[in-house]
């Protein structure tokens, strides 16, 4: 193809946030202690920027550039525009934390925003090679992420376990893409699912691989049996880092899946349908019953993560339009939920104080109750109670696995639901009912309660109006 | 047997074995000697597969850069094997079940009869004046542009990461500074002092 810059309109929004990452990075350089503001503000502007141009070359099209490795289709977008919104909060949510905790450094923006690149480039990515790349480019970021905090010992093990296992899945991954490139012999996913779809490609091997290549899709999610990373990274990584960990990157990987097995694979429907089924239900159900035993929230909601994948994973086993559809507005919600969740955590940490255990929440009503508002509402949401969005989220993905037929698995859906509502009401009701046991002045910056407010009323609205965001998710796979 | 074959078989061998004392010997350093031959044998493979250019790059870029930075490495630190092997005998016996498993699964499936030399022939002999290293060249700045251009990111991203988790100032470190070597003066490092000459009796 020509390299023009008509050509590579498209992949603006990537080449935008590269320039501008290498851009802050350089500039971070020259900054010193009481000017280093600078960078947080760059940050923002460059994922607005990013937004804005993502909206820019947002169309109902699909284009495929680079020789088949990137495509820009609806899906890219909603997926793109949702990510970079979940990650403006979680900047601007982090930025207080890293001042108080003595860990403000320039690294932190820059590595989030190559982190967002990658998740960028696995939403467009329209080749084997490209989605792998993409990944680890994601996850390289956050592997350095995780021990950001140097004094802390958990902090490091966090990091070193996330890195071991990360590297694992990875090549998990690889085994199985290189399976499947031996039997279709293409890295394209146009080309490979051509190949499947023909009948020529050998079944056994394509199952074969596509094992492995779902036992790498499912580590990124953290799904049941593949979660053991979760807990520990969640609880061991400072909360500036679990806010970026937790939220975005569930959109990425909910895109990673649509790319892998529905763009390249869909011939295969059959097959990874049940090996996600089976994640799913385990997810659900470990997820929401170690859950109720935390008493450290940050652990509570990693434990939640894990049976979020579930549902999650529940849209994308209908394999249909409808169930993809559900299963994006769910990860976008999912995502805009724990980024809330984290952030009001954020918010109650002081210079040499990390809020995690839910005792830490105690009384949160007698000392802001704005905050606790907010609180309620994303807890509420990650209940699914209405008229929260998480409630529509749920929703539509049952509504999802009810029209393939499927009303056991929602019957069992609806059941770890229900379970898992006691721990988020248990949460509620410390920081409505309880005493708080610290008299400390709460002092939260502006920007963090203007974004806290945002995102806790988008819960509300989107709840109350889900058709907003749900019909551009429909349209997304119209 | 064609000599190539001989060849191939000889390289394969080896590589094998090698692999295998890599993950076997108790000391650190013979694994990563170890390693350095499964990399020559894997560059002679590629050798034989008419790939000169990786073949080369392989011995260059692993063997003469990376591992010589592993060596040092693996020599600088103080690895305690008797901790590192504590829960080897007891997790041995299901280790080695689910190994043999996956083994057994992989035979089955990645064997002769789907990737033997009829469902996968071997490509045609290049002539002499094919250029290995300009059709990958041009391969790399073409066809795979965009993900040479993230793999560029990748190693950005790796030299941000080492350096932001090993750099720090600590005030407690002790370190010179060049710069105030040079200017040091004669009086700021020597107190002449004089004294009264004292009897010695």
């Amino acid at each position: 193809m020509e390299y023009n810059l008509t050509t590579l309109q498209p992949a603006l929004p990537e080449i935008f946030l590269l320039s501008a990452a290498c851009l802050i990075l350089v500039i971070d350089l020259f900054l010193d202690k009481r000017t280093r503001l600078l960078t947080y503000g760059l940050s923002l502007a460059a994922i607005l920027g990013t937004i804005a141009v993502a909206i820019g070359v947002s169309n109902s099209e699909t284009q495929i550039l680079f020789d088949g490795a990137y495509i820009r289709d609806p899906v890219a977008d909603v997926v793109k525009i949702g990510l970079l919104v979940v990650t403006l909060f979680a900047l601007i949510y982090a930025k207080d934390y890293l001042i108080q905790q003595d860990i403000y450094r320039g690294e932190y923006f820059t590595l989030v925003l190559f982190a967002t690149l990658g998740m960028l480039v696995m939403a467009s990515a329209n080749s084997f090679l490209t989605v792998y790349l993409g990944l680890e480019l994601l996850a390289l970021s956050m592997y350095s992420l995780v021990p950001f905090k140097r004094d802390s010992e958990a902090g490091s093990e966090a990091g070193m376990k996330y890195f071991v296992l990360g590297a694992l899945a990875s090549g998990m991954l690889l085994y199985g893409i290189s399976m499947l490139y031996g039997a279709t012999g293409a890295l394209s996913f146009t080309d490979v699912s051509a190949a499947i779809n023909s009948g020529q490609a050998d079944e056994a091997l394509l199952v074969f691989g596509l094992v492995f290549i779902v036992i790498g899709v499912a580590f990124k999610f953290g799904a049941v049996p593949f979660h053991m990373w979760v807990p520990d990274v969640y609880h061991g990584a400072p909360t500036a880092v679990v806010l970026m960990l937790s939220s975005a990157p569930k959109i990425a990987a909910f895109a990673l899946a649509i790319r892998l097995l529905v763009d390249g694979m869909s011939g295969l429907a059959a097959q990874w349908q049940d090996m996600l089924m089976i994640l799913a239900v385990l997810s659900m159900g470990l997820g929401n019953l170690v859950a109720i035993a935390q008493t450290n929230i940050k652990r509570m909601f990693a434990y939640s993560t894990i049976s979020h994948v579930g549902f999650i994973f529940l849209g994308l086993l209908a394999a249909n339009d409808k169930g993809y559809a559900a299963a994006l507005f769910y990860s976008v919600v999912y995502a805009l939920t724990a980024v809330g969740g984290f952030g009001v955590l954020a918010m109650l940490s002081r210079h040499g104080f990390d809020a995690e255990n839910i005792d830490d929440l105690k009384g949160l009503n007698d000392r802001s109750p704005w905050l606790a508002g907010m609180m309620m509402l994303i807890l509420f949401s990650m209940a699914g109670v209405p008229p929260t969005v998480g409630f529509f989220a749920k929703l539509f993905v049952l509504e999802a696995v009810i029209s393939v037929d499927m009303v056991w698995l929602a019957g069992v859906a609806v059941f770890f639901s229900i379970i898992g509502a006691y721990y988020y009401l248990r949460a509620v009701k410390v920081m409505y009912f309880d005493k708080p046991e610290s008299d400390q002045p709460l002092i939260v910056s502006f920007d963090s309660q203007a974004a806290i407010s945002v995102n806790g009323m988008a819960i509300l609205l989107l709840g109350i109006f889900p058709a907003a965001l749900f019909g551009v998710c429909q349209a997304a796979f119209g | 047997m064609s000599f190539e074959k001989f060849l191939f078989y000889v390289f394969a061998g080896i590589l094998v074995w090698s692999a295998m004392m890599v993950i076997t010997r108790k000391n650190p350093v013979h694994s990563v000697l170890f390693l350095v031959l499964a990399f020559f044998n894997s560059a002679g493979l590629w050798m034989l597969a008419e790939a000169e250019f990786l073949a080369i790059a392989l011995v260059l870029v692993y063997v003469g850069a990376v591992m010589v930075l592993f060596l040092f490495v693996v020599m600088m630190l103080d690895i305690n094997l008797a901790e590192l092997r504590a829960g080897f005998v007891k997790s041995a016996p299901v280790a080695i079940l689910v190994a043999l498993l996956m083994g057994v699964q992989m035979v089955l499936v990645v064997g002769a009869d789907r990737f033997g030399l009829s469902s996968m022939p071997a490509p045609e002999p290049k002539s002499a004046d094919y250029s290995n290293t300009e059709e990958l060249g041009l391969a790399l700045f073409t066809q795979h542009l965009y993900a040479f251009e993230i793999a560029a990111v990748i190693l950005l991203v790796g030299i941000i990461a080492a350096i932001s988790l090993t750099m720090r100032r600590r005030p407690d470190n002790k370190y010179q500074d060049p710069g105030k070597q040079v200017v040091v003066k004669a009086k700021d490092r020597l107190r002449i002092v004089k004294m009264e000459a004292e009897s010695t009796q």
